[in-house]
């Protein structure tokens, strides 16, 4: 299970290269540099070098006591990964990129945001080596996500505009994708989730491992024993790929990959492509996917900008038809009481995507004991959501 | 050897190269693209390229995007193409058939359910531009029990696996002109002739040229060398410009003969 994917690129079924033939020499030579790169000492030490000196890891494994009584008998852990400079896990895999970037002598780099949080960490990195950097950003998340694009053009960071489709995340990855086949010589496309074509979901998940891997081992120094259930958000499904990966052999451990159910699953408006879609191929890769019967992607929904995406990755896909990882869905509402509750009992502000997991664990505390002990990722911090909140406070409808 | 070959091997005896237009299905609508497909015949195009309008047409530019979108509105899908090319081969049209269309409404559809369908609906090939050739064995063995071609696609980018795609290339070969999505352009990248010289020392099949080809002037410099030349993106713009026409029935006529214009003037 932890070897995958095999040469193919393949999770089992899913995965793969589904990209025009323009691409397919540059993802082949990504992978063979990152392949050469990725056991060599000095690739290896320069990412934790940045990783802690400058994205300030590790992030604590916190213990949320009010939170935790709040909620009944078990105890709860937060991964702290909004701690990282830019405010979330998305900096550990724009600095492996970017490294890797470096190492392969591209000088431009481009990618696709939702949110913006990815985007500003593209931007953040670019910015530090000097990289020219290029953002492709849904016009509708523009318009929701305005303090992020300007924190990316105070980066030094171009952002372009996606009008084409319904102008959000899907559209914005398409974007990318049509002007990295236009740019492929000297341009590397940082991608900013577990998604794509290979070696996209595995380059992705290896650079945000580091989450899981640190969450392993605070839990067994604090607790001396491994927790019963992990909790994480997923929309492509970085930050619950690369928590849930250091855990896969761990049976006794349940992994939970929360999905946005938008204004309810009973609706259209949602983003729950786990428990409402079907297999499909969609940007490079064969997964889970919102579409009708034709095979045409539908629209997803979510009041998370960084959930509203109508794929997730490959590698979900696998753990989810194997059973290892159960996939549950949250409305936007739950979210949103996830989040205030958050803020209330514990001081932190957690970002709409990270609420979304904390709402599931809302719903399972009544479940668990004294004896129970539960991880949530904690992906990123709220203050790029605080607009969102209040539009939707004031109009009841969606950010 | 269906119709795509016998078409190719005419035209090689007659020292002509294919003239091979691309339009998306149900832009503006159904009943329409069946007429576009007879003007195209008659303004001299050999072979054409039926698009199957997908939401999220990862290879191509905003001009077929949004006739991509157009076509959406009326529900167009892989076997409302076919039943469309059937009414127009019932209207008299002999050129053979291309179908264009992205993975996952095949995938959808069902491959043995897509190749029967094909069949039966007398499509002489498929290119499926997100289907490079490492994921296209299984597709590829119900395409050749189908009689249907599976064309591939090389771009300049291709270099050492050019060899592989070709030795499970059908029907044609066709080359990327540049590197890009489609869509028309000034310039193609500047080893473009010595890329399609490489193809055809290669192979024995028919190599096209497509992507950004816009121009009689650009037609006929690629009709020197390649042995068919796709016009897409310049062909929809057309289209695109004479919707309010072709969509008021006293004047249908009128558009339709701006688009056969436009297509034989290409031919030139």
């Amino acid at each position: 299970m932890t070897q995958l994917p095999d040469e193919h690129g393949r999770f089992g079924r899913f995965g793969g290269r589904y990209v025009p033939e323009t691409l397919m020499n540059a993802l082949i030579e990504l992978e063979s540099a990152y392949r050469k790169y990725e056991n060599d000492a000095q690739f290896l030490a320069e990412i934790d070098y940045l990783l802690k000196q400058y994205a300030g890891r590790e992030t604590p494994l916190y213990y949320a006591e009010r939170l935790s009584r709040h909620l009944g008998d078990a105890k709860i852990y937060l991964k702290r990964e909004d701690l990282n400079h830019t405010g979330a896990h998305k900096i550990n895999n724009a600095i492996g990129q970017a490294v890797l970037a470096k190492r392969m002598g591209k000088k431009k780099v481009i990618a696709e945001t939702g949110a913006g949080q990815h985007g500003v960490a593209t931007a953040t990195v670019a910015a530090l080596m000097g990289l020219e950097c290029k953002v492709f950003m849904g016009e509708e998340d523009i318009r929701r996500q305005q303090l992020n694009v300007f924190r990316m053009q105070m980066l030094g960071a171009e952002v372009v505009p996606v009008t084409s489709g319904t102008a959000t995340l899907k559209d914005a990855c398409n974007e990318a994708l049509r002007y990295w086949v236009s740019h492929v010589e000297d341009t590397f496309y940082i991608l900013g989730s577990a998604t794509g074509p290979h070696p996209y979901p595995m380059m992705v998940r290896n650079f945000q491992r580091v989450i899981g891997d640190e969450t392993r081992r605070q839990i067994l120094e604090i607790e001396g024993r491994l927790p019963d259930v992990i909790v994480a958000a997923v929309g492509g499904g970085s930050n619950s790929i690369g928590m849930f990966y250091p855990f896969l052999q761990d049976e006794d451990v349940a992994l939970i990959g929360v999905e946005a159910a938008g204004k309810g699953m009973d609706t259209p408006y949602h983003a729950a492509t786990m428990n409402k879609g079907s297999h499909g191929v969609f940007q490079g890769s064969l997964s889970y996917l919102l579409q009708d019967e034709y095979g045409q992607v539908q629209p997803a929904h979510s009041i998370s900008a960084g959930l509203d995406y109508p794929g997730v990755g490959p590698e979900h896909a696998y753990l989810k038809d194997l059973n290892r990882a159960q996939y549950v869905p949250a409305t936007d509402q739950e979210a949103l009481d996830a989040l205030e509750l958050l803020c209330r009992t514990e001081g932190i502000i957690p970002a709409l995507e990270s609420s979304h997991a904390i709402a599931h664990v809302v719903k399972i505390a009544p479940t668990l004991t004294k004896d129970d002990i539960v991880v949530i990722c904690l992906s990123g911090r709220g203050d790029k959501d605080m607009e969102s909140i209040m539009s939707y406070k004031k109009g009841g409808k969606q950010a | 050897m269906n119709l795509m070959d016998q078409t190719f091997q005419q035209l090689k005896l007659q020292h002509e190269t294919a003239l091979i237009p691309f339009i998306t299905v149900g832009d503006p609508d159904l009943d329409i693209t069946v007429d576009i497909i007879k003007q195209l015949e008659a303004a001299g195009a050999d072979m054409v390229e039926l698009g199957v309008p997908y939401s999220d047409p990862l290879a191509d530019g905003p001009v077929i995007q949004r006739a991509s979108q157009r076509a959406l509105q009326h529900h167009v899908n892989i076997e409302v193409v076919i039943e469309t090319a059937q009414k127009a081969r019932n209207a008299g049209v002999k050129m053979p058939f291309i179908l264009f269309t992205y993975f996952n409404p095949v995938l959808q559809m069902g491959l043995s359910r897509f190749f029967t369908a094909l069949h039966k609906g007398d499509i002489s090939g498929v290119i499926i531009p997100d289907l490079p050739i490492e994921e296209s064995e299984e597709v590829r063995e119900l395409a050749d029990a189908a009689n249907v071609h599976l064309v591939p696609l090389v771009a300049p980018t291709s270099n050492d696996r050019i060899s592989h795609i070709l030795s499970k290339a059908r029907g044609f070969v066709y080359c990327v002109s540049s590197l890009g999505v489609t869509g028309e352009r000034a310039s193609f990248f500047s080893g473009v002739e010595e890329f399609i010289q490489t193809v055809k020392e290669r192979t024995d099949l028919p190599v096209a040229i497509g992507f950004g080809i816009s121009s009689g002037e650009q037609v006929a410099r690629f009709s020197k060398i390649c042995d068919g030349v796709v016009v897409g993106s310049a062909i929809v713009r057309q289209i695109e410009a004479n919707i309010p026409l072709l969509l008021d029935a006293k004047r249908r006529e009128e558009g339709l003969l701006q688009i056969k214009q436009f297509v034989s003037q290409l031919k030139q």
